[in-house]
């Protein structure tokens, strides 16, 4: 017990969680997160109906409004889709996959960009050249552009059939291509800064080998800013994503994310049932906000020198 | 004669979270026309401040809060910003310490003086620009005819303090606040511009309050001395006086404090201790923890400016009815 | 002057070589070109044909040199979806989406520079507290969120402004504009600010953070302690120096308009190429992907060109050989 309170108590007395408790914005964000996290996370125990049992769907049940609207239904707290699917619980569904591919795609951009950029910025030459020209390329378009031209070749290079079964790595790879440039540029330049100081230098001339140093030694001093920008780039991420499948080039229609639902919902703005985009696009704008608050703010509070 | 500038029990305060700071605390001193008037001390000891609140360009959450500031015995301490807008440059020059950083560099200088004579004096576009060509002259900018149309970028660092003095001066104020004019300079190029100034001052019948730490430029230039310590006044008097036979203990210790020309020495005198922060002045005299002749007065009552014979001083062993006057150290001859 | 613009023309050329290259790449080994435009039936020798009319039995070099004088020509064969010639295509749906990345540009700029002025001035307004706010969720809310919002609140709700299309165009030429008819204009409003609003946000951001730090400089200090008035003082000085950086990345900005009008032409079903380009996407039609891609290259890498003009008319510090020695 007190091996676990020791730590708790660490971080409860630490500048960061001072700071933390000192910004009602970022304890709000915080809520919003942790409440996104649990609530898609825990989505097949927590969610009142399960949106892929066909079983249980019945189309008299479709296009309710919500709850508190005149026709609306208690078992439907945010009322039903086309094909008579509790809204609430295809948001939970959908969050859980919106997050799945949003982390997924920062975890795979962060470790190629981290990895490209300590290669980059300890080798140095015409290494450093080659990988920072290719980056300096790649900033040059926007990522939803690089995102969408990696889905569409692996789209065409692919048999249909294998497509669908790898849809959801695919939009992972998509998005975890198209954002490695901006880790592998502060983790160089942050390198750079590294290589020089004199514990590195000590490293070497004890006879330790630069994949060693550069994991042992170098890394930990660049995982603050690696840190803020993941945090900012998932908030970016969920947008991808969410973009992506609202094109209908992203997760496949059997595994609907917020996106998907949002595209679905789409279609019956028209006719007045703006519930079913209405609120899964509001779950996505509370997530992202949310992301992306917490990202400001952890950048404030260790303020490593972005930009 | 009227003063052309009379600062009288300035006060400015900042207010902070943690209370309410006092940078300036009880300035008073009058230029006269044509007068130079040095102000010396520490960083910190508010001479900076000091030309800040006379140009009325303090920055927040710095205020005047209390005291006068008088321009020919016009209140200008109280006016509102676009008033306060038209008698800077116009009545009142500001020459700032780091040329590198002045000059807009997306701008040619003479576009900056002609902008600047343009916005202050009833003349047109072309006269403005032979002007401009007459000043860069003045300041000894070699080929100024050509060189006013360069950027700031093109100038080296004496060359850029020219231009900004120039840039100050254009239209033709009777009163220069210079703020370190020297200090960013490199040591051959700071006489020149000071001998410039000077010149200039006298050429124009000018006024100018000199703030520096160069105790050096100082003798040079000024004709009186202030010598400021946590946000007040020490000493104020004729150059000559102050620098040579200084009363208030504090001046004693700065000019000890500078290495004689004449003469070896081994050690350098130095002033135990440092000047208090502006949340920590201490009781009565600020200077009293590190003076060598403290006695029990000096950390209770504060003292005003008190006659000394050739200065005026802030320090109790100028009054006679103290317990402790003087000692023959600081009386001089 | 002209060596500088050659320059940046010489610095361009690679990029575009490499976005060339991944399309030649695309274009030569994703998916079997040959096996689409043959169809089901075919015999072994009209194959051969195909193959070596389309010059695929050449060498790599060889292949890649023709791939890059056709692309030069505009020439990018034959959409597989609907079997037109993609030059064709493209130029039949450019005029919509330049017209609404024009117009998109235009509201994030002027509107954006505007309101990142006000809020670096002054700072401490409610307005610009309540701008900034706004500004956050600006950059919160993914663009086709943005179009659907705009889409329920004016065209379902209010029935103000129509929800899709270009509404009337006028032909001049081989141009269809939407900029004169009254529908046309309509039919702009809602798609241009879904478009510029997030790069509205971010120019607005970039202007107040930029306003501020000039606002701090010394040269500012100095323009006051001359007199200058605020206008001058705010426009003529502060603003200026705040463009320099500006320019840089809200170019890069406006460039990403061109790619996010995928978007905003599916959300509002813009016939423009952005909308040709996701159909495209989702069913692999390569040429059509390949072609875009280079003409996006095209117009980012003219975009920076313009932007590095526009750096070196307001920064005379970049024009070298000028000066005149110290």
């Amino acid at each position: 017990m007190a091996a676990i309170l020791a730590p708790l108590g660490r971080l409860l007395d630490s500048d960061l969680f001072y700071s933390f408790r000192r910004s009602p914005v970022t304890v709000v964000s915080a809520l919003v997160a942790l409440v996104c996290l649990v609530g898609a996370g825990l989505a097949p125990w927590l969610a009142p109906h399960d949106p892929f049992d066909l079983a249980s769907l019945n189309l008299i049940d479709a296009f309710k409004p919500p709850a508190w609207m005149a026709e609306g239904d208690a078992t439907y707290p945010l009322g039903t889709d086309d094909q008579g699917r509790d809204l609430l619980s295809a948001i939970m569904y959908g969050a859980r996959i919106s997050l799945l591919v949003g982390i997924c795609a920062v975890l795979f951009s962060t470790l190629l960009g981290v990895g490209i950029g300590l290669a980059a910025g300890y080798l140095g030459g015409t290494v450093d050249g080659l990988l920072m020209r290719i980056a300096d390329i790649q900033l040059t378009f926007p990522s939803i552009l690089i995102a969408l031209l990696v889905d569409g070749v692996v789209r065409a290079a692919l048999p249909q059939e294998v497509h669908e079964h790898i849809a959801l790595f695919v939009v992972i790879f998509a998005i975890g291509i198209s954002a490695w440039p901006q880790f592998a540029r502060t983790v160089r330049s942050s390198t750079l800064v590294e290589r020089n100081k004199e514990y590195v230098l000590a490293a070497r001339v004890i006879g330790l080998s630069r994949p060693h140093i550069m994991l042992t030694h170098v890394l930990p001093n660049v995982l603050g800013p690696v840190l803020v920008i993941a945090t900012l780039n998932l908030g970016n991420a969920i947008i991808s994503e969410a973009t992506l499948s609202f094109l209908g080039v992203g997760v496949p229609p059997t595994q609907p994310s917020l996106g998907t639902l949002i595209r679905i919902g789409n279609d019956f703005l028209g006719s007045g049932e703006w519930w079913i985009t209405i609120f899964p696009g509001a779950a996505l704008v509370a997530m992202v906000l949310s992301v992306n608050l917490l990202g400001d703010w952890l950048r404030d509070a260790l303020n490593p020198k972005l930009r | 004669m009227q003063p052309i500038l009379e600062v009288r029990d300035l006060r400015v305060e900042f207010a902070t979270r943690r209370g309410t700071l006092r940078a300036l605390d009880g300035v008073s001193f009058s230029i006269m026309p044509g007068e130079v008037l040095g102000v010396v001390g520490e960083s910190g000891a508010g001479k900076s401040m000091t030309g800040a609140a006379i140009i009325g360009l303090l920055e927040p959450p710095g205020r005047i809060a209390g005291g006068q500031i008088l321009l020919n015995g016009r209140r200008i301490d109280n006016l509102r910003y676009e008033e306060m807008r038209r008698i800077r440059g116009k009545e009142i020059g500001a020459i700032f310490q780091d040329p590198l950083t002045t000059l807009n560099p997306l701008y040619t200088v003479g576009d900056q003086l002609v902008e600047t004579m343009l916005t202050h004096l009833p003349i047109g576009a072309a006269e403005a620009r032979k002007r401009a060509v007459n000043w860069l002259e003045m300041v000894g900018i070699p080929a100024a005819a050509q060189r006013v149309d360069s950027y700031p970028h093109e100038f080296s660092g004496g060359m850029r303090q020219r231009v900004v003095i120039a840039l100050a001066l254009c239209a033709e104020p009777r009163m220069v606040v210079a703020d370190e004019p020297t200090t960013a300079l490199d040591v051959s190029i700071q006489a020149q511009v000071i001998a410039l100034l000077k010149s200039l001052a006298r050429e124009k019948g000018m006024a100018m309050m000199l703030v520096t730490h160069d105790m050096g430029v100082i003798a040079e230039t000024a004709d009186r001395v202030a010598v400021m310590y946590a946000g007040r006044i020490a000493e104020i008097g004729p150059v000559r006086a102050v620098v040579q036979a200084p009363r208030h203990p504090y001046s004693a210790g700065l000019m000890a404090s500078i290495p004689p020309l004449d003469r070896k020495v081994e050690h350098l005198a130095q002033i135990e201790g440092a000047m208090p922060r502006l949340s920590a002045i201490p009781e009565g005299c600020a200077f009293n923890p590190r003076c060598p002749h403290v006695f029990d007065r000096c950390r209770a009552e504060r003292p005003e400016l008190l006659e000394t014979g050739a200065t005026r001083a802030a320090c109790w062993l100028y009054d006679p009815a103290s317990e402790k006057q003087a000692p023959e150290a600081l009386r001089h001859a | 002057m002209a060596a500088f613009i050659l320059s940046r023309i010489l610095q361009a050329i690679p990029v575009m070589l490499v976005v060339a290259f991944i399309s030649f790449a695309m274009f030569t080994y994703v998916g079997d070109p040959v096996a689409i435009m043959l169809g089901q039936d075919f015999t072994e020798a009209q194959r051969a044909a195909l193959v070596s009319s389309l010059g695929l039995d050449q060498p790599f070099f060889v292949q890649f040199a023709r791939f890059i004088g056709q692309a030069v020509q505009g020439e990018f064969g034959l959409s597989y979806r609907l079997s037109r010639p993609v030059a064709e295509l493209i130029a039949e749906r450019a005029p919509a989406t330049l017209e609404l990345a024009f117009c998109a540009a235009g509201i994030a700029l002027v509107v954006g520079v505007a309101m990142g002025v006000y809020t670096g001035l002054y700072r401490n307004s409610w307005l610009s507290r309540a701008l900034l706010t706004f500004s956050l969720v600006g950059v919160s809310l993914p663009p086709f969120l943005i179009g659907i919002l705009l889409i329920l609140i004016f065209s379902v709700w209010l029935g103000w402004l129509p929800s899709f299309g270009r509404g009337e165009v006028v032909q001049l030429g081989w141009w269809s504009t939407g900029f004169l008819t009254w529908s046309g204009l309509k039919a702009l409003v809602l798609p241009s600010i879904t478009l510029g609003l997030f790069q509205l946000t971010l120019i607005m951001r970039l202007v107040r953070a930029e306003m501020l730090e000039v606002l701090r400089t010394d040269y500012i200090k100095f323009a006051r302690a001359r007199g200058l008035s605020n206008r001058a003082v705010h426009f003529g000085h502060a603003l200026k120096n705040t463009l320099v950086p500006v320019i840089t990345i809200a170019g890069l900005q406006l460039g990403g308009i061109i790619a996010f009008a995928i978007v905003t032409e599916t959300v509002f079903q813009w016939p423009g190429m952005g909308l040709l380009f996701i159909q495209s996407v989702s069913v692999a039609d390569i040429p059509v992907m390949a072609a875009y891609l280079l003409l996006i290259a095209l117009v980012f890498v003219s975009i920076n060109l313009a932007v590095d003009l526009l750096y070196y008319a307001v920064d005379p510090r970049l024009r070298v050989g000028r000066g005149r020695g110290h």
